[in-house]
């Protein structure tokens, strides 16, 4: 399988105690654990199920996934921003593979 | 003369697929077909599910807003856009949302956890939905309070396979 790719969508800048949208993806199979192969044995699931979000080492967000969330799974979500500081997220999938991203905010005052 | 014949053959793994791809549709048409005529089944593991969530809890139907197409061409990508009217400051904030298929083999789809930091109770992620179906969202607030949404999805080509 190829390697998760993770993909993080910012703001190009934003004010501390604003609002923003952080939108993440990360490439992934998502596979479920129903599928068959061709030769009709079960396709063992592989999907990621946890994924969380810090930002400046407090964590902002946090989500489990099952077997319904899409391939790649895609999540935005809100944040107000404190001020200067980094985004960390990490995925883990049933194989027990975390893939992590760190992302700058930029912060203009 | 000699007229040359050619046979073509489908060899088996072309016949497998379209095999599986011709029942998979048959069997999403049969679906629509008796779904029209009755509302929506839903699954034990729903049930079970939904009941461990709110245990004790009455979820209202009020301030919880849950965007989904009406009628997804494709279940293996169906958008879903959350959104909780909440203040969300240390007193009275979002914690954690649920959301649950009704007619999936696996009825957790996603849980989100939230605190207020996050400023606004908003979430947007991509379902799969193996027929059409209610998708229930139930919103646990710090409050004790329970919000809940269902929308029903009619969908057209199911997430085979799910």
């Amino acid at each position: 399988m190829t390697k998760p790719n993770p993909r993080i969508k910012l703001p190009e800048s934003a004010k501390a105690g604003e609002i923003i949208e952080v939108k993440t993806l990360i490439t992934h199979i998502m596979e479920t654990g129903n599928r068959h192969d061709k030769h009709g044995r079960l396709i063992s699931r592989n999907i990621i199920n946890a994924f969380v979000a810090l930002f400046g080492d407090v964590e902002v967000f946090r989500a489990e996934f099952g077997p319904g969330v899409s391939a790649n799974p895609y999540v935005a979500f809100q944040l107000r921003v404190p001020g200067p500081g980094a985004f960390d997220f990490a995925w883990t999938d049933d194989q027990g593979v975390t893939t992590t991203a760190r992302e700058i905010l930029n912060v203009v005052t | 003369m000699r007229k040359l014949i050619t046979i073509s053959v489908m060899d088996r793994r072309s016949f497998l697929v379209s095999a599986s791809a011709a029942s998979c549709m048959l069997a999403s048409i049969g679906r629509v077909a008796a779904e029209n005529a009755s509302a929506p089944e839903r699954s034990l593991q729903f049930d079970s599910e939904f009941q461990a969530i709110i245990g004790s809890a009455t979820p209202v139907e009020h301030g919880l807003t849950v965007d989904l197409p009406e009628r997804a061409d494709n279940g293996n990508f169906v958008p879903i856009t959350i959104s909780v009217e909440s203040p969300m400051t240390d007193a009275d904030y979002v914690k954690t949302i649920h959301l649950l298929s009704t007619a999936n083999p696996v009825a957790g789809v996603a849980r989100f956890h939230l605190s207020p930091l996050n400023g606004v109770a908003r979430v947007q992620s991509r379902l799969r939905l193996a027929k059409s179906q209610d998708v229930v969202t139930l919103a646990e607030l710090s409050t004790g309070d329970m919000l809940i949404a269902t929308s029903f999805v009619k969908v057209l080509i199911g997430g085979c396979g799910l």
